[in-house]
């Protein structure tokens, strides 16, 4: 407790200094960061590796890629991002300067996940450090080599005061006694809920990335082979431990045993015939989480896969069909590789199951028909939307990142993690000079005061030459009307 | 002209199908009837299309033009409130931020693309804006039409369900807004619903998709911690002391102006109202009687005997307020009347940070002075404190004016004058810190009502570059990938 204590009050105190704020230090930190994730590129994917037995192609393109991506992008547009926004005044405010100014927040913490151990620590740290705060990282104990990794080689690359990642990993409640400006969380909703219970005793805002099941509709009307591959990339990437995977399939039951062939058909494309020593093929994180996902199968109906491997946390590729929805495998989010299919008659039947549960991180929909696809959207609620698709809306920058409902709050990745963690202070920059216009708002009242403060107010202008003019006979009027009454 | 403040007798409230009434005695749910009701109105997507919100905030329009009489009367009655300042904050504020809705909000509902990578180059890619459901607003007592319909606007023109509770200290605003403001809109969408503290809490404790609660900073921390359970995002638009430099070179006429008009305008409960002033011991002797003449020009010899001078909305405020009084010394007014919830415009000097006064938001007409010797001090001093609702500063330099936005944090700022920042409806308002979180007015009102949502409209075609992502891995395919990455910094595409 008194580390963390420690921790934060040097955080703080970091801050205070007015370090972090200069537009140079948070470049010259992001350059850094860059460096660190290419010099150390090896270690990384081996830390990866060790955590959760994934390759380092995989390793790579799922982690530091983005990572990469995001700091580029963040190290280009900050300057644009930071300066200050000017807004449309009104005639009040002609003379005036009103600006947004984006400011940092102070100190935020970021609560990272064991499933993508390095970019769910590294993409908020960027975001945070763009936008000028100090940061502290609790990454998750569960992958714990990317944990005790990230813990040497950050201080070698950032300033340890400003940016602290915690390791040993403390205890996530015992740290959320401390007072932060800013909470970004990525894990599940009950422990969303901890955070947000948590962060409410100290006003501290949050931005909560959590999951749900996401759900994947294939409408008749497409091109199967293209929609499976696409899907079983999506679902048995990182062997299913994916916030935003499709979770389960609806589909109508004509094409079910089509669905499944392509998907088997695409397994062996990608793994091969023994998927179990492929080396693309990840495992479980842990046992408690083998443990879960196993009795997610009971009862159920394998329509392929189904081995497991305690010894080793290995749960083959698995593919449910006439799954029921009261059944367990559709209560809670699976993170695994098994993939239900459900049958559903049509599209409307699809929307109403899809709005008969807790809204989703992600709605996947499959189909050639564009209105069907706009319909889907229309008329569900989600964090996001990939069409004839799936996992990619995360990888465009430019679309806000995060849930809605159970899935979470808040979003980030790229602007938007910069605007998440900044505060948008409004400037309104007057003269102490033309007070003649203030009196029209001084008791005592007049309904002539009154009515030119209606015109005044009501309408609005950019600066402008004719503007000005305007607003200089008003003035005269004003000072008149007020002379007389 | 002295009016007798009628203090109103406690009417039993309006018709069941529009308010419902928190019972704190029945344990179980009291609402789950109307939450139920109007999720059901949700879900059948009756808000949802661009004519019915129009419709819905024309009525809104309406309801503005046709009772501003009784709305005028109704915050005569709850706290004396100035014709002018009701009419002003009241109706006024509300019209512009309503037309402000209607003019745009065509362009606000719209997907906004944007822009793509060179994987997603033949994609569609763009933001939705989706309303969020079924949404709680809570409304304050100091501007209790004003400050509960600036976020009903946003949220009906973004789409949603509203459940509203107006404040049950103003009883006859609270009473207009249920038996009248109620019936120029939708019942199956719109409710409204009284509640005492317990009542509230059982409110809270139902499944709402957003919740806008604006008020005190306690209150707000037991708002949000109820949020937390069902996962509802929150506004909340808190308070706190927003300081008030004075630097040495300013003309004080003008200077006393502003600030007198920040200070009193609504008898001082704005919660944007300057709450004590940091200047030097030279400026304060010239503060002091400029003071002294801006409350005289505004409101005459006898502030008690003028129209445009109000009260303290209730008894229990009444007495908070007039507890200040103790700290530091009189230099200007003083004089209280329990009967009439009369406080006289107030100047208190020699205010040590130790004080009462100091410790809670002074939300009455009383402005503290507090010396300090130089701006660097003055920064110090708000820097040692919570972050405040706002920062003002006063001077012609425009150097010193920088130097504390730069140095210090605040929801908002105002160089040379208070409170005006926000009526602009292009400056987004809010808190931060112990004074709030998110922000609102104009467009970012129907932003905090909205869920942006990520879309990405992706073709079936062009298969072989996905191939890349897939397994099995080759080297071939890893250079590819790390050859695409490197193209990538010098231009301004992103590969994945």
């Amino acid at each position: 407790m008194g580390r963390m204590q420690e921790a934060v009050g040097r955080a703080r105190a970091a801050f205070r200094s007015g370090r972090s704020r200069p537009l140079g230090f948070r470049l010259q930190q992001l350059q850094s960061l860059e460096r660190m994730v290419r010099e150390k590129e090896q270690e990384i994917l081996a830390a990866i590796g060790a955590d959760l037995r994934k390759c380092g192609h995989n390793a790579y393109s799922h982690e530091i890629l983005g990572v990469l991506g995001e700091l580029a992008l963040t190290m280009e547009k900050l300057p644009a991002w930071a300066a200050p926004r000017p807004v449309q005044k009104n005639l009040l405010t002609l003379r005036d300067e009103a600006y947004i100014c984006p400011e940092p927040l102070g100190v935020v913490l970021v609560i990272g996940a064991w499933n993508y151990p390095f970019v769910l620590v590294m993409q908020p740290l960027i975001g945070a450090i763009a936008a000028g705060n100090a940061v502290v990282v609790k990454p998750s104990e569960v992958s714990e080599h990317t944990a005790q990794l990230i813990a040497d080689i950050l201080p070698q690359y950032l300033d340890p005061v400003h940016v602290r990642l915690l390791f040993p990993v403390p205890e996530t409640t015992e740290l959320l006694t401390q007072r932060f400006d800013h909470i970004l969380y990525t894990g599940n909703s009950a422990v969303g809920k901890i955070v947000m219970a948590a962060a409410a005793k100290h006003l501290t805002p949050v931005t909560l990335e959590l999951g749900g099941k996401s759900p994947c509709y294939i409408d008749k009307d497409c091109d199967l082979t293209i929609a499976c591959r696409r899907i079983t990339w999506g679902k048995f990437m990182n062997c299913g431990q994916t916030c935003i995977a499709p979770d389960y399939i609806l589909c109508h039951p004509s094409i079910q045993s089509q669905v499944v062939e392509n998907i088997k058909a695409t397994l062996q494309e990608f793994y091969g015939e023994d998927v179990k020593n492929c080396p693309d093929y990840e495992r479980i994180v842990n046992k408690r989480h083998f443990k879960r996902i196993v009795s997610l199968l009971e009862g159920q109906k394998i329509a392929h896969g189904g081995e497991t491997d305690e010894a080793s946390c290995f749960i083959a590729p698995t593919i449910l069909t006439d799954v029921s929805p009261e059944s367990k495998v559709m209560e809670e989010e699976i993170f695994g590789p098994v993939l239900p299919i459900l049958s559903v008659e049509n599209v409307d039947e699809a929307i109403e199951f899809i709005n008969g549960r807790e809204k989703p991180l992600a709605l996947y929909v499959f189909s050639n028909d564009k209105k069907l696809i706009k319909r889907v959207i229309s008329e569900t609620s989600s964090g996001g939307v990939t069409g004839n698709d799936v996992i990619m809306h995360f990888f465009l920058a430019t679309l806000p990142f995060g849930g809605v409902g159970n899935s979470g709050m808040g979003s980030y990745h790229g602007k938007h993690s910069f605007d998440t963690f900044s505060h948008h202070r409004s400037c309104l920059i007057k003269n102490l000079k033309m007070e003649g216009m203030n009196k029209l708002r001084y008791p005592p009242s007049s309904q002539k005061k009154l009515d030119m403060a209606k015109f005044f107010l009501l309408k609005r202008f950019n600066k402008g030459r004719f503007g000005l003019i305007i607003l200089a006979l008003l003035g005269v009027v004003a000072a008149v009307v007020i002379k007389v009454s | 002209m002295q009016q007798p403040l009628e203090l109103p007798v406690q009417q039993p409230l309006g018709d069941a199908g529009t308010a419902t009434e928190g019972d704190s005695s029945t344990s179980g749910n009291p609402y789950a009837g109307l939450v139920s009701h109007l999720r059901a109105a949700w879900l059948s997507g009756k808000t949802r299309p661009l004519e019915y919100r129009v419709a819905q905030l024309e009525a809104l329009g309406h309801f503005l033009e046709e009772r501003k009489q009784d709305i005028l009367e109704a915050t005569a009655l709850d706290m004396r409130k100035p014709p002018f300042e009701a009419e002003f904050s009241e109706v006024l504020l509300c019209k512009n931020e309503l037309n402000e809705a209607l003019n745009n909000l065509s362009q606000w509902v719209k997907d906004e693309n944007v822009d793509r990578n060179l994987a997603t180059q033949l994609d569609s890619a763009f933001i939705r804006k989706d309303p969020y459901g079924l949404v709680l607003i809570i409304g304050p007592c100091n501007y209790p039409i004003y400050l509960l319909l600036m976020p009903l606007i946003g949220a009906i023109a973004a789409g949603n369900c509203v459940i509203m509770k107006p404040s049950g200290v103003t009883r006859n605003s609270e009473q207009l807004v249920v038996e009248v403001l109620s019936t120029y809109l939708d019942k199956d969408c719109f409710a409204v619903v009284t509640a005492d503290v317990e009542g509230t809490t059982r409110l809270l404790e139902n499944k709402f998709d957003y919740i806008f609660f604006t008020g005190s900073t306690s209150v707000g921390r037991i708002v949000m911690t109820a949020a937390a359970k069902h996962l509802t995002p929150v506004t909340l638009e808190l308070g706190g002391k927003n300081p008030c430099y004075v630097s040495d070179t300013c003309d004080v006429r003008n200077v006393a102006r502003r600030v007198a008009w920040g200070r009193f305008y609504n008898t001082g409960q704005t919660c944007v109202a300057p709450d004590y002033v940091l200047c030097s011991a030279e400026m304060q002797e010239k503060l002091v009687p400029a003071l002294r003449e801006a409350i005289t020009e505004f409101y005459g010899p006898e502030p008690r005997d003028s129209p445009d001078f109000g009260r303290i909305v209730g008894d229990k405020q009444f007495q908070r307020v007039r507890a200040l009084l103790g700290s530091g010394r009189v230099a200007i007014g003083g004089q209280t009347d329990e009967k009439e919830r009369y406080v006289a415009p107030t100047v208190l000097v020699d205010v040590q940070p130790s004080d009462p006064a100091m410790q809670e938001e002074i939300f009455g007409p009383i402005l503290l002075i507090i010396n300090v010797a130089s701006v660097e001090e003055a920064i110090d001093f708000i820097n040692s404190r919570e972050r405040p609702l706002a920062i003002y500063v006063f001077s012609p330099n425009n150097k010193v004016v920088n130097q504390v936005l730069e140095r210090t944090s605040s929801g908002g700022f105002c160089g040379n004058d208070t409170l005006m920042h926000v009526t602009l409806t292009s400056l987004p308002f809010g808190g931060i810190g112990s004074s709030g979180m998110g922000m609102y007015h104009g467009r970012f009102t129907f932003e905090t009502f909205t869920h942006r949502r990520g879309c990405l409209q992706r073709s079936a075609g062009l298969e072989s570059i996905n191939a890349l992502r897939y397994p099995p891995y080759s080297t071939q395919k890893m250079g590819l990938v790390r050859a695409a990455t490197s193209i990538k910094r010098q231009g301004d595409c992103t590969l994945l």
